[in-house]
């Protein structure tokens, strides 16, 4: 063995605490580095509960005030484009779990693959998502920029409560989407990491935090559908 | 005392501080205790606008009529006042300077466990002031720091929207740093160090890390539907175009109160470790003090609604949030009475750090006392929005929060930078802050009582003397900071060197140089025993 194979290795073993490239200087190793990982990704969920919680109290406590308003305004939505994205997000959180199962595995193409597959699904949301928007604007029912609304079903509903409904309906899916686009520029990352074969078993639970974001904002969005567009709505 | 033979083997050690040099090695770093340093710069600027606001007001209320600004004015200089001390000073004040300093070392880690997103925290931080800052000069806003609609929506024409704007990307640098810290005290504890081991700071830290997260999307939220309505006119919180204003006060007070105890609650987690050291005992049931902050941490969450007691908020819903709000008294008590028990026969020495402790207890436990007179329902209806409001929250945001970050930065300033300051002119400013401050707000509860309200610049002239008497309790108390601030940066530079223990306390900080190494510790601490092993007769002489 020469003498500067002995001096590298020592170096790598000095600078990484002995065990493998990828471990951060804070850790004591790479156990301790997952759980930090994936625990860190839990409470920022917990964040993330709170947030949309605090949305979600003032629409329920509005829809209690002006329950006519409101379910008049989730008349007008169309159920069949929500059912439409809620399918598309679940077969996106299918293709998560398998990254996720991809990267554990070691499986760097089937990890690629159904990463793409997912931001395919997540863009396929957003497109449709932004349909639905443009449907609303010719329809005029936006808030604050153009808001005149002429629909059949809207007749006799008291305009103001309309008007709170749909402004909640774009705060609220407008914040989802918000975390859609967050998460595609996530998993972009995670299939740049892949594509340069930085994901290893070893420290595959980048990806799987990332698959926690994910499902969280697909769940955010299974306690939106019913409540915006169910709830008396077109169907 | 220094000797030049004593300071040169610190001046050519290798420590965080000068490991690196230049403007980039700081504004780039990930080090926990270089960002604690960027917040403690950045946060002592944010005090002394806050405390140029607070200046100018009391300088006003000297005269019934008013002394010196526009009614206008003195609108905006309370709300400034409110907005900057409370968001950019006293929520950041001891978790980000202290807690980023202290909490790895105090559990022997190298850093926390997302140097990056700490960073990030700093960054974020910085955004948001300059938002407020910007509001400041560009006309400064006039709603109170508490934002109420529809005033703050529909009425106002000043800049609400930067300064909310400025108040929500700040809760992020919070919701950060409070991550970072639950993960870090989760799962980076030294081998040993067992959750019953760790310093009661820790705890108080973590308790104060459940609000952060818990708490600060909800004003997030608030403050982001409040811009929607005042730029789209829609009628979320306005009742003039179909809007709840009480829905506003609801949210914005889930996270309002809980934020007292994310100023509170770290200033008694430095207490605890303060009064243990000097008074060389154990701290008096540990495992009380520890549990009390979580417990007042999880009953923060219930107790909002005592802010609304006189806002159209159901009686029985007020029955109940008073209960809740008495309820927060027995964890504090708790505390109270466990840290004058450790007192009890133990060797006390009064250094300027335990006169700041010492001054902490008496004021904490006034305006937690006053807190009651205003979560009864009845008494609240009397002294509502009155100056007695105003005393009780600074009797626990200024005599206690306040008082406590002073302590804790003079008890770790040592192990900070290495130096010493001067003694005799630390305990002249606790003294001089300690009266100062309760000759500013002692007169304020009176006034209240007699029925003074709050936020108006002029008063009837009976008000005269007891307001005289606060202004000039407010100029010795501005004296009184304004000393730290000079002897502190005296000290970075003529201060003798400190050593790693000038205190001889325990903890595993302690243990390691002054300034600390880049990486915190020379080898991994292991901790064998429990925290706090003052043994009294070894210590005696100190």
């Amino acid at each position: 063995m020469s003498e500067s194979a002995v001096n590298s290795g020592r170096l790598e073993a000095t600078a990484t605490h002995g065990v493998t490239p990828a471990l951060h200087h804070q850790f004591e190793d790479i156990e301790q580095q997952r759980e930090a990982g994936n625990f860190g990704m839990w409470i920022f969920l917990a964040t993330e509960m709170l947030f949309f919680g605090a949305i979600f109290t003032a629409y329920i406590m509005y829809r209690v005030m002006y329950y006519p308003g409101f379910e008049a305004g989730s008349r007008g939505l169309e159920a069949s484009f929500g059912a439409t994205m809620t399918f598309v997000l679940l077969a996106s959180s299918f293709t998560m779990a398998m990254s996720v199962h991809a990267a554990h595995a070691g499986k760097r193409r089937m990890l690629l693959g159904f990463l793409f597959a997912t931001m395919l699904l997540g863009i396929i949301f957003l497109g449709l998502k932004f349909t639905e928007y443009t449907h609303k604007w010719h329809e005029q029912l936006v808030p604050g920029l153009n808001f005149h609304p002429a629909a059949e079903s809207l007749r006799g509903a008291p305009e103001h409560a309309v008007e709170l409904f749909m402004c909640f309906y774009f705060f609220m899916t407008g914040l989802h989407a918000l975390h859609m686009i967050i998460g595609i520029g996530l998993l972009g990352v995670m299939a740049i990491l892949a594509w340069q074969g930085k994901i290893s078993p070893e420290n595959y639970n980048r990806v799987e935090a990332a698959g926690l974001y994910w499902h969280f904002v697909d769940i955010i969005w299974i306690y939106l559908f019913p409540l915006l567009y169910l709830v008396g709505g077109r169907y | 005392m220094s000797t030049a033979v004593a300071e040169v083997p610190v001046e050519s050690r290798i420590h965080y501080l000068n490991a690196s040099y230049g403007i980039k090695s700081w504004l780039f770093t990930t080090d926990h205790k270089r960002i604690a340093l960027l917040y403690l710069g950045s946060i002592t600027l944010m005090f002394f606008i806050g405390g140029a606001a607070a200046v100018l007001m009391r300088l006003h209320l000297i005269e019934p009529a008013g002394a010196l600004v526009q009614p206008e004015t003195y609108n905006k200089l309370f709300t400034m006042h409110g907005v900057v001390m409370v968001f950019f000073f006293l929520i950041p004040s001891i978790p980000a300077t202290l807690g980023n300093f202290l909490v790895p070392m105090m559990i022997g880690a190298r850093d926390l466990a997302f140097p990056r997103l700490n960073l990030l925290s700093w960054y974020v931080y910085i955004t948001g002031a300059t938002f407020t800052l910007y509001a400041l000069i560009s006309g400064g806003v006039d709603t109170g720091w508490t934002f109420y609609t529809p005033l703050s929506s529909h009425y106002v024409n000043t800049h609400v929207i930067a300064t909310a704007l400025g108040v929500f990307i700040t809760g992020f640098s919070s919701i950060l740093t409070g991550l970072n810290f639950i993960v870090t005290i989760h799962k980076m504890r030294a081998p040993g160090m067992t959750w019953k081991r760790m310093p009661l700071f820790l705890w108080s830290m973590y308790a104060t890390s459940i609000i952060f997260v818990l708490g600060t999307p909800v004003i997030a939220v608030t403050l982001f539907l409040l811009g929607l309505e005042r730029l789209f006119h829609v009628g979320i919180f306005d009742p003039a175009i179909g809007g709840d204003p009480v829905l506003f006060q609801h949210l914005f007070w889930f996270y309002s109160h809980p934020a007292v105890y994310i100023m509170i609650l770290p200033g008694m987690g430095v207490v605890s470790e303060l009064i243990t050291c000097f008074s060389r005992k154990k701290p008096f049931g540990y495992i009380f003090i520890a549990y009390s902050s979580l417990a007042i941490a999880m009953i923060s969450f219930f107790v909002w609604g005592h802010h609304m007691f006189v806002s159209s908020q159901s009686v029985y819903a007020g029955f109940i949030f008073s209960a809740l709000s008495f309820a927060v008294a027995i964890p504090s008590a708790i505390k109270v009475f466990n840290w004058t028990a450790t007192l009890y026969k133990g060797s006390i020495s009064y250094q300027a750090p335990m006169l700041y402790a010492l001054g902490f207890i008496g004021l904490f436990t006034m305006g937690g006392l006053t807190g009651l007179f205003l979560a009864s329902l009845a008494t609240d209806v009397h002294l509502h929005d009155t100056y007695f409001v105003i005393a009780h929250f600074h009797y626990i945001m200024v005599g206690g929060a306040v008082m406590a970050y002073l302590g804790g930065i003079h008890f770790w300033w040592p192990k900070i930078t290495g130096r010493l300051y001067h003694d005799g002119w630390a305990r002249v400013a606790a003294v001089v802050i300690f009266f100062g401050f309760n000759l500013t707000f002692f007169p304020q509860y009176m006034l209240g009582y007699l029925g003074m309200p709050r936020r108006y610049a002029v008063y009837p002239a009976e008000f005269q003397v007891l307001n005289v008497m606060s202004s000039a309790g407010a100029s010795i108390l501005g004296i009184g900071y304004l000393i730290p601030f000079i002897y502190l940066l005296w000290s970075i530079r003529y201060g003798p060197v400190a050593g790693p223990n000038p205190w001889g306390a325990k903890g595993l900080e302690w243990e390691t140089p002054s300034p600390p190494p880049t990486d915190n510790f020379e080898e991994s601490p292991v901790v064998p025993d429990e925290p706090y092993g003052y043994a009294k007769p070894e210590h005696a002489h100190v």
